[in-house]
């Protein structure tokens, strides 16, 4: 099956392949949160419930909370943010935060196009 | 007296430019609240009238020249160095350091007391300062906390004790009380039955009773249970005791006063609260960090904000804002004018006068409560057939402030560096005469 | 600049114990420590050298203009620090007794009740040490005033222009924030706090005059709002120096409130603290403020009573920042009944006059008159030429003063929040309104030049980012 790129309209970013899923926030989100300083991760094996907060990023003057856009189990944490929390801001989709087994998704997840349209 | 300067011509000119007849028409809006009459009942004086006023109140407080009270305040030397340092105006008058560019003076003199702090307790990260020793250890519970129980030692001072439990009516917590022993020092063994499950445990050291705990077989029981370790200090005692760091503590606090602060009945004092870098992040209050500047200098600013109320607002862990920054400074300056080798000095004269005084006072009559139990410079005696009262009373008929009775035959005595070998036995012959 | 660990001369020290003719004593090894702290050695004159050279790099009321909106930074009287020096304030124990502290709890006493006064309250305790920290006991009490008439009430209601402590010591004492949205002049939208309004409700936490400087003017329609629901109107104390002396938190409906003796009675904030945060009630509320407070005794002696059983016990130890109470005091019988007044008049005239000159060159969204402190807006000169409220700060220091307030309150943009104070002259004023018109005035023709502000401070332009990614929090200890 193909993987699947969605995203929500709080701005994270979802690729499902299958019952997996990698999460990040999107290029937008981290532009508008500006320098990252620090990135408080979940726990592996910590369940996560769509729509709630799973995640915080801490600019200088600022605190963002990540919302999930799936319900599930957290599989793998992005241990490279601990030390370059930056990489969000180089490449947010590169810098994904965490992997997680997939039970269902957040109602009205978008696809890229609808995504580009809504932040415009 | 007031301290406007305005002309009449001023206010003439300035309400002009505002465009009002008169100060008082910018007061319509809220002159229906003034409460009639009943305002401030006093009318002003001048500085000279004040100043009298003032000093007349100052003059119906003794101080005491021979003292031997501590029981959560200390009375040390504090060089006049420190006091000169402490009050110089630029700090004095200067507001929290939000502009880094004005502010490198406060800002390198709190990182420098954060320093101070960490060599002290061992540990990696200390706060810029808490309102006094009780909410610092106070927020560290509240850090630990979580929804798990508190283990909070029977010898801790028993103000503390009080404002914990003031602070967690606010977010809920369970506190369960860890008695002493005969020997005036933590139940290890009832420790160890209630450790599991409970989020964390404030032990104090040296106890309230003056008892040195076994800190490091504490430290060792709370990290094997998970429990996160709260070590509650008296500055002077780091000097010669084992490091909270030492000790496996997760976190030190501890009432920064007799770092070259003064009695001042009670404040302004200083909590100082440090810990292990893993909870650096979730910090309470302000933080001051080292970068550098756009030239490359080395520059200090305050870091980590996103911590704190002004940014997280209600998922803020505590609402703390101003804080006891000018006393930090004197604490720093107070360890700096001391120093390395004098600090410990002072610790040493401590215990070495507290255990004359003891001793002395075994000889006289009293019984230490806690026999053999190692102490450092405050201890509990007990007069057999005479109350706590009577001894108080003769000691002040002598000029001299005795211990603090908490109980009816014993008393809680402090001895210091400021206590001389003539003071000592002026006070044990005035109390051995009662009996 | 070194730090003092820098400085540090193994060997060196500047003070030096007495022989006290009394043996050794030597702690058992196991409790000891294995090194001895690391701490700095000097000789006196480096010291007193180190200090004054980090004075030199820091900037206080007696240094300069101040105009530091929400932080009344009105001059410190110098009395005020003598008498807080004086030897029968300074060497007192709070645990020495009654009958030897009667001056100290004279000075608790009567501050309390000048405060009572001022604000028009019933009672107080002077324990909170400052004023988040009077927020915080607060909130305390009256979850426990509702706890005991058998009720929870789980909300409070912050509108989003309060100051960031309320909502974070509401949230500290376990209750759950209403946020509420302000009407663009700051003022609470009635309407919305109806709607919000309801049994659950706690306490509606306000300051008045708001954080935009405007008095509240629906402010009796509020407190009937909040009381007819059963609940509480809380006073956060911040801007009391606009009104004291002619208006009364107390005869406008709250219950309870703080006051900052630091911003409102003229004691110094001392780079961050000590500040102190008296708590003040009516009396349905009396009985569970904190702490032990001074009664006076028919004999006319004073006499520290015993907290009420239903007390919420103590927020720190002791009975308050008594130094800084010893400064109020000073302050408050000094100026008197008229001298209260006349500050908050010379407050209000100066915040006026300030604004209204202002306003000639930069956009003041709410040019209406105003009481101690005022509002600008960087927006449109940021929209226009790139500069923004943080670039106009930094060039003010170049200028010599002290910045304002910038990006607070929140429901503003790009916030430049101006509080003069009564103690400036109508000379320091005119001169910060010229620094600031020029400084304008160079941001439309030099926005460049203003992004490399300040260029005459020792530093410019803290990496905060950096600071913040691998703190160094101490000397010599370098982050993983």
């Amino acid at each position: 099956m193909a993987k699947e790129l969605k995203f929500s309209a709080s701005h994270e970013w979802a690729e499902l392949d299958g019952k997996t899923a990698v999460i990040g926030v999107t290029d937008y989100a981290a532009e508008l949160m500006g320098d990252i300083v620090f990135v408080e991760l979940p726990a592996v094996g910590s369940r996560i419930k769509a729509g709630a907060t799973f995640a915080n990023i801490e600019s200088v003057k600022a605190v963002s909370e990540v919302f999930s856009p799936v319900t599930g189990i957290v599989t793998a944490v992005n241990l490279s943010l601990n030390d370059s929390p930056e990489l969000i801001n180089r490449d947010a989709f590169a810098a994904y935060l965490i992997k997680a087994d997939v039970e269902a998704l957040e109602d009205g997840l978008m696809t890229e196009s609808e995504y580009n349209k809504l932040k415009h | 007296m007031n301290y406007t300067p305005h002309t009449e011509r001023d206010v003439a000119e300035m309400t002009a430019v505002i465009g009002v007849d008169g100060i008082e028409s910018l007061f319509k809006v809220c002159e229906a609240f003034g409460g009639g009459d009943k305002g401030l009942s006093v009318a002003g004086l001048s500085q000279l009238e004040a100043e009298k006023k003032i000093k007349a109140s100052a003059a119906k407080n003794k101080v005491w020249t021979s003292v031997f009270l501590g029981a959560g305040a200390y009375r040390h030397y504090i060089p006049p160095v420190v006091r000169h340092i402490g009050s110089n105006p630029r700090f004095v008058t200067a507001y929290t350091p939000y502009q880094p560019e004005m502010s490198q003076g406060i800002l390198q003199a709190v990182f420098e007391y954060q320093s101070c702090i960490t060599s002290l307790t061992g540990l990696d990260v200390s706060n810029a300062s808490m309102y006094d020793g009780a909410t610092a250890a106070a927020e560290a519970v509240l850090m630990c906390a979580d929804g798990g129980d508190i283990l909070v030692s029977a010898g801790i001072n028993p103000y503390v004790r009080s404002v914990i439990a003031a602070y967690l009516k606010g977010r809920g917590g369970k506190i369960t009380d860890v008695p002493l022993g005969a020997d005036g020092l933590t139940d290890t063994e009832f420790l160890k039955n209630h450790s599991a499950g409970a989020a964390c445990c404030i032990i104090q050291q040296p106890n309230y009773f003056g008892n040195i705990e076994d800190a490091k077989s504490i430290g060792g029981i709370l990290n094997d249970a998970g429990v996160k370790y709260i070590l509650h200090t008296y500055p002077i005692s780091l000097a010669l005791l084992a490091s909270p760091a030492e000790c496996g503590a997760d976190f030190a606090t501890g009432e920064g006063q007799p770092l070259g602060l003064p009695l001042g009945f009670g404040g302004p004092y200083l909590g100082y609260i440090a810990a292990k870098e893993k909870y650096m992040r979730k910090m309470t209050g302000r933080i001051v960090g080292e970068t550098t500047d756009k030239n490359g200098h080395t520059v200090y600013v305050l870091t980590l904000q996103a911590r704190e109320q002004h940014i997280r607002r209600e998922k803020a862990s505590s609402s703390i804002c101003s804080n006891e920054a000018l006393c930090a400074l004197t604490a720093a300056a107070y360890l700096a004018a001391v120093g390395k080798e004098g600090f410990v000095k002072i610790a040493d004269d401590c215990a070495a006068k507290a255990h004359y005084l003891a001793e002395r006072l075994k000889a006289s009559g009293f019984a230490l409560k806690y026999g053999s139990t190692e102490f450092f410079n405050e201890f509990v005696t007990v007069s057999d057939g005479v109350s706590a009262d009577a001894v108080l009373k003769k000691l002040a008929k002598k000029g001299i402030l005795g211990g603090l009775k908490i109980g009816a035959k014993e008393i809680l005595w402090c001895a210091t560096e400021m206590n001389t070998k003539d003071e000592i036995d002026a006070a044990v012959k005035a109390a051995k005469e009662i009996f | 600049m070194k730090t003092i660990f820098e400085k540090t001369v193994s060997g060196r020290k500047c003070t030096e114990l007495p022989e006290s003719g009394i043996p050794a004593y030597t702690l058992k090894a196991a409790c000891t420590r294995a090194e001895k702290a690391d701490l700095p050695e000097l000789s006196e004159l480096d010291l007193v050298r180190h200090y004054d050279a980090l004075s030199a790099k820091a900037y206080g009321v007696d240094s300069g203009f101040y105009p530091l909106g929400s932080c009344t930074m009105k001059y410190n009287p110098k009395l005020n620090e003598c008498a807080a020096a004086l030897e029968g304030f300074t060497d007192v124990h709070p645990l020495q007794g009654d009958k030897s502290a009667q001056g100290a709890l004279e000075v608790l006493y009567l501050l309390t009740e000048y405060l009572k006064e001022i604000t028009g309250m019933d009672d107080g305790t002077l324990q909170p040490a400052a004023g988040a920290h009077g927020e915080f006991t607060s909130l305390l009490m009256i979850k426990a005033y509702f706890e005991s008439k058998g009720g929870k009430r789980t909300k409070v209601i912050v509108p989003d222009s309060a100051h960031g402590t309320n909502p974070a010591s509401a949230a500290m004492a376990g209750f759950e924030i209403v946020n509420i949205p302000s009407l663009a002049d700051g003022c609470v939208d009635v309407a919305a706090l109806k709607d919000a309004m309801d049994g659950d409700v706690a306490a509606l936490m306000l300051t008045n005059p708001n954080t935009l400087g405007l008095f509240e003017k629906n402010i009796g329609e509020i407190a009937e709002t909040v009381h007819k629901k059963g609940g509480l109107l809380y006073y956060d104390g911040a801007n009391l120096n606009a009104v004291m002396g002619i208006a009364r938190p107390g005869d406008m409906g709250f219950d309870i409130m703080h006051i900052n003796l630091h911003k409102t009675f003229a004691t110094p904030h001392g780079g961050g603290g000590p500040g102190s945060g008296p708590v003040l009630c009516k009396k349905r509320l009396s009985e569970f403020l904190p702490g032990r407070r001074v009664a006076k005794t028919d004999g006319g002696a004073y006499a520290l009573k015993k907290a009420s059983p239903k007390s919420i016990g103590n927020v720190r130890a002791f009975y308050g920042n008594f130094l800084v109470c010893v400064r109020a005091l000073t302050y408050i019988i000094t100026l008197g009944r008229e001298g209260i007044k006349d500050a908050a008049q010379k407050a209000v005239l100066n915040a006026n006059y300030m604004r209204k000159r202002v306003s000639e060159f930069l956009d003041v969204p709410h040019n209406v008159p105003c009481m101690h402190e005022f509002v600008a807006s960087c927006e449109k000169l940021k929209e226009e030429t790139g500069v923004s409220a943080l670039d106009v700060a930094k060039a003010l220091i170049d200028c010599g003063i002290h910045p304002p307030t910038i990006y607070f309150p929140l429901i503003v943009h790009e916030a430049m929040m101006f509080e003069p104070t009564e103690t400036e002259s109508k000379e320091t004023i005119d001169g910060a309104v010229e620094m600031l018109r020029s400084v304008i005035e160079a941001a439309r023709t030099n926005p460049q030049e203003l992004k490399n502000a300040p260029k005459t401070t020792p530093v410019g332009r803290p990496d905060e980012v950096k600071a913040a990614r691998k703190p160094i929090v101490a000397f010599g200890k370098i982050p993983r």
